[in-house]
């Protein structure tokens, strides 16, 4: 059974919608005793990482993910999943959970994108992945794909080796995280159409 | 780089899909959740819902439409229209819904883009503005007017003004409607599209007046759009999402062109 963490940070349908759509079963839940026992677990999210963070460490699901991820369960982290696993953020100036050391950084708006506009915060709509290092989770993606991001800010990790791959926006950001039994995407893999559900699938049937 | 959007805009009452000409004499012209499916098969960045609905009793068709779209679409998608309280985002959220769109609601009380934004993250909230040009007055220094009702009803509010208060507080993004362009077909309003993006943080989605690719491009360069709203021009089958996407990928624009 993939648990897929349900900790009032957004809306977590989709992501069930998704997984199901592609032939595997899933439960959305709060429990860490079925996270602790779940095949492989999904973290995905949407919101801020200060409420984020007090309703991990309220609930016991910061150590219950923490204790998965030692367990060497695979775990995919989405979004704001996927910030809250760095050491700290600087929105509400949050630590984290720290599966992965880096910061968690804001975009700034007097960056200016290619054609010169100012920088629109949030950064949202389709954007390309530069696949830094081969990984089963990313077979299949071409360099032509796109994915659907919504966020402000983005994981900055301290060793380049976690950089699975890397966006552009204004600067060049890790867009995709990985280190052991993880695998994290800052844009939205369920909303992100053939290679987003490609890669769900994918992370459905890895084995790290 | 950011590619820029190409969004489907389905108008739907009592759970069928239709569009009017300036929001009058609307004709049934199919099943919102196929014609959903089709435009994500075939290249759509994301589809807008917008409910026109009349009576409230039947507002419920919505969410069921909300929810059969969620489970055949994996793209974001929006819905507004009879959206007027936190509850009601809350409901269309957990049909599927990516994002919901206030408009007069928003107008008659503020506070509901806030409130929205706080409960669900301003990535969810879609400030929607009907927007008329009524030329420069001491109340509307830029010109263009807000307007609610389908255009019939002149608040006296200035839309450049409207814009950024909705950015401060909370809207993650605006969806510009021109009355005057609304169903002519005959290109957007760049001005205002230009004005107002150029003016505030936050993406704006351009809508009405969407006739051909060229007004696409317009709109995304001079206009300074960050998405383009299209509707009949793509509903009468004249032209696909592809073929608009090609004319614009070949004359510069960066457009989605893998799915």
């Amino acid at each position: 059974m993939i648990a897929i963490i349900d900790y009032n940070a957004g809306n977590l349908t989709s992501v069930a919608r998704a997984v199901s759509h592609i032939g595997f079963q899933c439960l959305v839940t709060s429990d860490t005793g079925k996270i602790l026992k779940a095949d492989r677990i999904i973290f995905p999210g949407v919101g801020a990482a200060g409420s984020a963070m007090a309703s991990l460490k309220r609930t016991g699901l910061d150590s219950a993910i923490a204790d998965s991820f030692r367990m060497g369960t695979p775990i995919l982290g989405i979004c704001l999943g996927t910030q809250v696993i760095m050491g700290h953020s600087e929105e509400n100036d949050t630590p984290c959970l720290g599966i992965i050391n880096g910061l968690v950084r804001a975009f700034r708006s007097d960056k200016a994108t290619e054609n010169g506009n100012r920088l629109k915060i949030p950064h949202m709509g389709w954007n390309n992945v530069v696949i830094k290092k081969e990984h089963p989770v990313l077979s299949g993606i071409d360099r032509d794909d796109e994915f659907y991001f919504v966020h402000g800010f983005y994981p900055d990790p301290a060793n380049t080796e976690h950089v699975l791959g890397t966006t552009n926006y204004g600067i060049s950001f890790a867009s995709v995280v990985g280190f052991k039994n993880l695998f994290a995407t800052q844009f939205h893999l369920e909303k992100s159409g053939r290679p987003g559900l490609r890669m769900l699938e994918n992370f459905c049937k890895w084995k790290p | 780089m950011l590619s820029k959007r190409i969004i489907p805009c389905l108008d739907v009452r009592e759970g069928k899909t239709t569009k009017g000409i300036k929001f009058k004499d609307n004709i049934d012209i199919g099943d919102p959740v196929e014609m959903a499916r089709f435009y994500y098969e075939t290249g759509a960045d994301e589809i807008v819902f917008y409910d026109i609905t009349a009576s409230s009793e039947k507002r419920d068709i919505m969410i069921d439409v909300v929810r059969r779209v969620a489970d055949s679409i994996f793209i974001p998608f929006s819905v507004g229209g009879g959206i007027r309280s936190v509850d009601d985002m809350r409901k269309a959220l957990l049909a599927g819904a990516e994002k919901v769109s206030v408009n007069s609601a928003a107008v008659k009380n503020p506070d509901i883009i806030s409130k929205g934004a706080e409960a669900f993250g301003s990535q969810c909230i879609v400030l929607g503005m009907d927007v008329k040009h009524v030329g420069v007055k001491d109340n509307i220094p830029s010109g263009y007017e807000i307007v609610i009702n389908g255009g019939r009803t002149y608040m006296g509010i200035d839309a450049l003004k409207w814009a950024i208060e909705g950015q401060e507080l909370g809207a993650g993004e605006i969806c510009l409607n021109s009355i005057d362009a609304d169903g002519t077909t005959s290109g957007y309003e760049l001005k205002l599209t230009s004005l107002i993006s150029g003016s505030v943080e936050i993406p704006v989605i351009a809508s009405g007046g969407a006739g051909t690719p060229e007004h696409l491009k317009d709109v995304l360069t001079k206009g300074k759009a960050d998405a383009a709203l299209i509707a009949s021009m793509i509903h009468y089958g004249n032209y696909t999402v592809g073929q608009i996407k090609s004319y614009l990928s070949s004359n510069g624009v960066k457009v989605r062109k893998s799915w």
